[in-house]
Order: structure tokens, then sequence, then C-alpha cells
């Protein structure tokens, strides 16, 4: 199947709902890694919609990316509470382990705030992480 | 065969709870996943006749079975975390299956909607304006009255939404319930639907809680037939910590940026796609079947004190020994919660600072320890109770820091629309950078060209000032309570660790009395 007709298939689940934009675009996103130009242009057309709505919505949420990124990706939560257990002081290492392979990216808190430092990869959350803990997650990510 | 209970709650799965029920498993157990009991230091839990072992790895599994295991905490329903609790909300917490339908109605489940639907939508308004339950997710205004509005707004569409954008930092409470005990929500939906005359509700999720997503989805399959007419389905954000604000977040669901409206109109009348809308949170749906259960109103209003009436699921996170769910009535002090029942800083260090109601809240110092839980006590402490999240940090923290990540954040999750929020969070880090990196002029300032800059370094003091004045700004002028609260982290930092801004304390100081905070 190719990318447009793919891009067909989610729309057409997802028309009929009301508010069809976001979850669309979640599958976009999921599908493909991105929702890029071509993507917003398609879905506009699809919904009535003009490509700068559509193009407004994808830049306004930190989860929807214009371009994919193949790297695995690791979340690190950085906010107050993992802040205060610590999570700052990992940084450094996390990165260094992390090189060009690995992309870090911040998330404000993932609800395990007893627990952190905390670290999110695809659907699996890790809690009670140490500088230890942390590289080898990265490095097996 | 032993029968073995772990949770299947986010944090205890990530403390590694599926890995000790298999290997509870292969040796020959039968293992129910429940909801968890909140004690998250214990995590991952296990239960056997009553009895608790925490935190357990699979390396401890032959020494809890044979009884011989250091692990042991005694009956859980006699430990003093859970004993002192009063749970309404969270009856449920560590005893049912999650989705198991079964365990539900074995509970109690659907008796206040089942009731509710006897009695009809006027009582069940007054039942819950009687309980004076106040919405949960931070600003704390009666529930029944903004049901009432609903209700009296014409239309033959109506919605309910439930606000599942949990973003403050230390807040788990939502989730706890989406995990542990989604019918309940469920079910208070489906009551604010009966009192309201709406069939469609929303559950607005994060993205960040996969889940609660997964658990949701389940649990609405599985009791469709139970709730009909009433249909309930759930959408997933973004990412965007401001679609927790309930305007932007109607425009999110709407598939629009979450971009925070002006009010009026209030969504209680011109709501999702322009009609009449209950947007309350979690913990405030979840509270609503016991409150419509016989004498539950009643009960309800019993407890708390002033106008907070009921119970609070508090949030203990951050450095602190014993992290979990607390739910209590109003009226707790600060130290109570971070002292006595959460056993102090997790590294043994001194308390430096607590911050209560996520990132918008206030930083409170130990001397402020006597501050009674309640919405009113806070307002007039310049503090706020909000989702009931505390985060706790010893003296290691470095306050100063954790200003300038309030900005960063606000600068970060600012929805765009207003100009103090939007700027004013970016110019806040840059004068808090200034003011922690030898307070030279940035590089654009010193430009020939820009005549109106000073000439002249500023001072320590005019930095501060500038800060507070900003401050100021935000707090008066943003449209929505990002860029508005924003400086009650900030302006509390300053207030009680000066030191932390400058080695000039007392400029500090005097700044803050200049603007009047
Ligand atoms: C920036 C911002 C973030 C918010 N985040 C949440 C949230 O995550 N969950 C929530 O229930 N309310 C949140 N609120 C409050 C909502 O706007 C709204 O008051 C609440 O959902 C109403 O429900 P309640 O009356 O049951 O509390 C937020 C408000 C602001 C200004
Ligand atoms: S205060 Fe910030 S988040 Fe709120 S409306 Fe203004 S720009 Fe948007
Ligand atoms: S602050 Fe990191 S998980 Fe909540």
């Amino acid at each position: 199947m190719n990318k447009t007709q793919r891009l067909g298939e989610i729309i057409a689940e997802h028309q009929t709902r009301e508010g069809p934009l976001m979850p669309i675009l979640h599958d976009v996103q999921a599908e493909f890694g991105c929702v890029d130009a071509d993507s917003e242009i398609y879905i506009a057309e699809a919904l009535n919609l003009s490509r700068a709505d559509v193009h407004g919505v994808v830049s306004f949420y930190h989860d929807f990316h214009q371009t994919a990124d193949p790297r695995p990706e690791v979340q690190i939560c950085r906010a107050e509470s993992c802040k205060a257990r610590g999570v700052e002081a990992l940084m450094e290492d996390a990165q260094a382990a992390a090189g060009e392979r690995v992309r870090l990216s911040t998330v404000y808190c993932l609800g395990l705030c007893s627990v952190g430092p905390n670290a999110r990869i695809g659907d699996d959350l890790h809690a009670r992480l140490d500088a230890d803990r942390l590289k080898k997650l990265i490095e097996t990510a | 065969m032993t029968l073995i209970r772990i949770s299947d709650d986010a944090l205890a799965r990530a403390c590694g709870a599926d890995a000790l029920a298999a290997a509870f498993e292969k040796k020959g157990c039968e293992v129910h996943r429940v909801s968890s009991w909140g004690m998250q230091w214990l995590e991952p839990l296990v239960e056997i006749d009553g009895k608790g072992f925490g935190p357990a790895t699979p390396a401890d599994v032959d020494a809890i079975l044979d009884g011989s295991s250091d692990l042991a905490i005694g009956m859980i329903e006699d430990h003093p975390f859970i004993a002192s609790q009063q749970r309404l909300t969270f009856a449920r917490a560590g005893k049912t299956r999650p989705t198991s339908l079964e365990d539900y109605e074995a509970t109690g489940g659907w008796s206040g909607l089942k009731r509710a639907r006897n009695i009809g939508p006027e009582r069940i308004i007054e039942e819950v304006l009687h309980s004076g339950l106040r919405g949960r997710g931070g600003a704390g205004f009666p529930a029944g009255i903004k049901w009432r509005t609903v209700a009296g707004a014409a239309g033959p569409q109506k919605y309910i939404v439930a606000n599942a954008d949990e973003g403050d930092s230390a807040t788990f409470a939502d989730r706890m319930v989406m995990e542990g005990d989604p019918y309940a929500l469920i079910e208070g939906m489906a009551i604010a639907g009966e009192a309201v005359g709406a069939d469609q509700g929303y559950v607005y999720l994060r993205s960040e809680y996969p889940d609660a997503i997964a658990k949701m989805n389940r649990a609405l399959a599985l009791c469709a037939d139970i709730i009909a007419p009433f249909k309930c389905e759930v959408r997933v954000g973004a990412g965007a910590y401001v679609c927790g604000e309930e305007t932007s977040l109607l425009n999110s669901l709407e598939g629009k940026r979450g971009e925070v409206r002006a009010k009026p109109p209030l969504p209680a009348l011109e709501g999702l796609f322009g009609k009449p809308t209950v947007v309350n949170n979690i913990l405030t749906l979840a509270a609503v079947p016991h409150i419509l259960g016989e004498g539950g109103a009643n009960d309800y209003e019993s407890l708390g004190m002033g106008r907070s009436k009921g119970t609070m699921p508090i949030q203990l996170a951050g450095n602190i020994k014993h992290g979990g769910l607390y739910e209590t009535a109003f009226g707790i002090t600060l130290g109570e919660l971070v002292n006595d029942i959460g056993g102090g800083t997790q590294s043994g260090r001194p308390v430096k600072a607590v911050q209560v109601g996520g990132p918008l809240g206030a930083y409170l110092h130990p001397d402020q320890f006597d501050i009674k839980f309640d919405y009113e006590e806070y307002t007039a402490s310049e503090a706020l109770i909000g989702h009931g999240g505390i985060t706790v940090f010893d003296d290691t923290a470095d306050m100063g820091g954790m200003a300038r990540f309030a900005m960063e954040f606000c600068a970060a999750e600012s929805c765009g629309k207003c100009t103090p929020c939007r700027i004013g969070s970016v110019r806040g880090v840059e004068i808090i950078d200034r003011m922690r990196a030898g307070r030279q002029r940035d590089t654009l300032e010193q430009q020939p060209q820009m005549h109106n800059t000073p000439k002249q370094d500023r001072s320590a003091e005019d930095e501060i000032t500038l800060l507070a004045d900003l401050c100021d700004v935000m707090k008066s002028s943003s449209l929505c309570a990002l860029g508005g609260f924003t400086p009650y982290p900030v302006l509390s930092a300053m207030r009680h660790w000066p030191e932390d801004f400058s080695d000039n304390p007392q400029a500090v100081e005097t700044a803050l009395e200049r603007v009047g905070q």
C-alpha cells in the first residue's frame, strides 16, 4: 500500500467522528513518524480545511513532528518532582551515552513523581533510575 | 493455591511489577493484578492474605512464600499510611481488579448511577450542591453550580468532558483513578450526564499516560451497555500542558490549536462545538458515585473545614521518604503531610522547600508548615492547592534554579495567545540567567543602535526589580492561569530564599517591597 492509500484509510476511519483531526494526526504520526507537508495537504483536503489550519495544529502540539527522526527515542522527565529527586545530575552522562545514536527528549511528568527519576521508551515506563540504569536504558534503546 | 495480589498500575509496572508477577506465577501461585494501595515507596507491593511485602523483586519470591522475607510490613490495612486515611474516592484502591465488572459491582459499583436515575436531575444536582464538592482540577469551583448552569442551558446536545490532562508535576491521582478504578470515573460521568441532560462524554487523556489510555478504552468497551444511553470515548492529548485549561482542552477536542478562549462565554453555556458542556476534573467526577449513594452527600459534607468540604486525594512526591496517594479530609497541615505521613525527605537531609499545586503553585517554607489544607487558607498565603500535588525538596535545592524553571516551563507550554505569558516568560528566564551569571547586559542591548537601553550594566537591585515587576505584570494581565500563576513559584522562591538569587539578599527583599509583593 502506498502512503496516500494509507493516509486515506486513516482518514476514513476517523472522518465521521466529532472532531476527527486530532485522532487522525495521532495515527499519521504513529504510522509515518511525522506529519509531513504532503500529509498536511492531503488531510486538509479530506476534512475541507485549509492547509494552514492543519499546519497550525501540527505545529502547536509537542507530540507531532514535521519530519521523521528514525533514531530510537528516550524521553526523560525533567519536571519539578524528578528534579527534586536528582534527574538534572544524570543528564550529562545520559547525553554522552546517547551521543548521536539516540534521541533524548524532555517530557514534563509521567505521573510517577514519587519514584523518579523516570523515563519513557515507547509505551514502557522506567522508574527509580540512577546513572547506571539510565545509561543501560539508553544504550539498549 | 496461594493467591497473590500485585498492582498493575503504571507506577508499580515501572518499578518491576510485571516481572514479579511472572515470577510468582512460575512458582504456581495465582496472581491477581489489582489497583495500587498508593504506598508508592513500597511498590511493587505483594499482598498475601492481607499481608504486605515490598518493595519486592523476583529474587524475593522464595522468601516471601516461605515466610522468611524481611520485606514484610504486616497487615496492609493496618499500616499507618493507610489506616490514617479517609478514603472515599479511593475506597477501592488496592482491593479490586481495575477492569473487572464483577469486582466493581461487588464493591457497590453502579449504585450511585442507579439511584441517580431514580431520583432525577433536580435532586442529583441538589445533592451534589449539598455535598459541597468543589472542582479538584485547581480552581475549586463548586461542581453543583456548574452542573446547574449546564442543566439550565437550552439545547438538545450537551457534553460531559472529563479533564484527564493532569500535567502538573507531583500529581498522579487522576492516573490512579483511571488505571485503578476506571468505572468510578465512568459512573461519575454518566451521573453528570443524567443531571444535565447530556448523552455524550469525552475523556481528554494526556498522551503521557499510555497505561491509563489502554485501561479506560478497555473499561469503556466493557461497560457500554450499563451506561447506555450515555456514550463515552477517550480522546488522547498531544503533549501540551496548557490543554488542561478547560477552553484550550475544548479547542483541542474540536481539532484546533490548544489556544485558550476568552471567557465569557462560559463552557457551561458554549463549550464543546458551541454546546453546553460540563468540564470537570477526574477526581471531581470520581467523587460523585459516593456522593450519590444513600446518605453520601451528608457524609461528604460533614468532612473537611470551612468551605473545603469532603476529602482530597493528596499526592506526596519529590524528595520524600513515603511518597504516594493520601486521601484525607481537608484541614490537615502541611507539616503533618510532609513530616508525619511522608517521613521527611528520602535523602534524609532537612526539608528546604515544598511546592504545592504543581508548576503554578507557590514554594512554601518549613516555617509555613502549620498551614491547613484548605482552598481559602492557601489563597490567603498567596499559594494554591491546585490538584493536590506536593513536591518536597531537600536543602541541596537551588531555588533560583527552580524559579528559572518555572519561567522556562511557562515559555515552553504557553499557548501563545497573550503577550505577558508568551514573551514575559522568556524575559523571565533571561533576567534570572543574568542575575545568576554576573549581570551583563545582553549583546543586543549593547548594540550602538539600541538607543533606549541602559548604558551601564544593571545593578543587582535593578535586575531584581525588573523580575519582580515582570511577575506583577504577568499576574495581573495574563488571560489564563498559566501566565497568571507562574509568578507564584517565582515570587515565593524570591521571598523565602533571596540568597539563592543574589549575593545581596537584602536587595531582593527591597525589590519585592517596591512592587508590593
Ligand atoms: C494552565 C492550566 C492547566 C490546567 N490543567 C488542568 C488539568 O490538567 N486537569 C484539570 O482537571 N484541570 C486543569 N486546569 C483547570 C481547568 O481549567 C478547569 O478549571 C477544570 O478542569 C474544571 O474542572 P473542576 O471544576 O472539576 O476542577 C488547568 C488550568 C490551567 C489554567
Ligand atoms: S496566559 Fe499563556 S497560556 Fe494562558 S492564554 Fe495567555 S498565552 Fe495562553
Ligand atoms: S515529575 Fe517526573 S514523573 Fe512526575
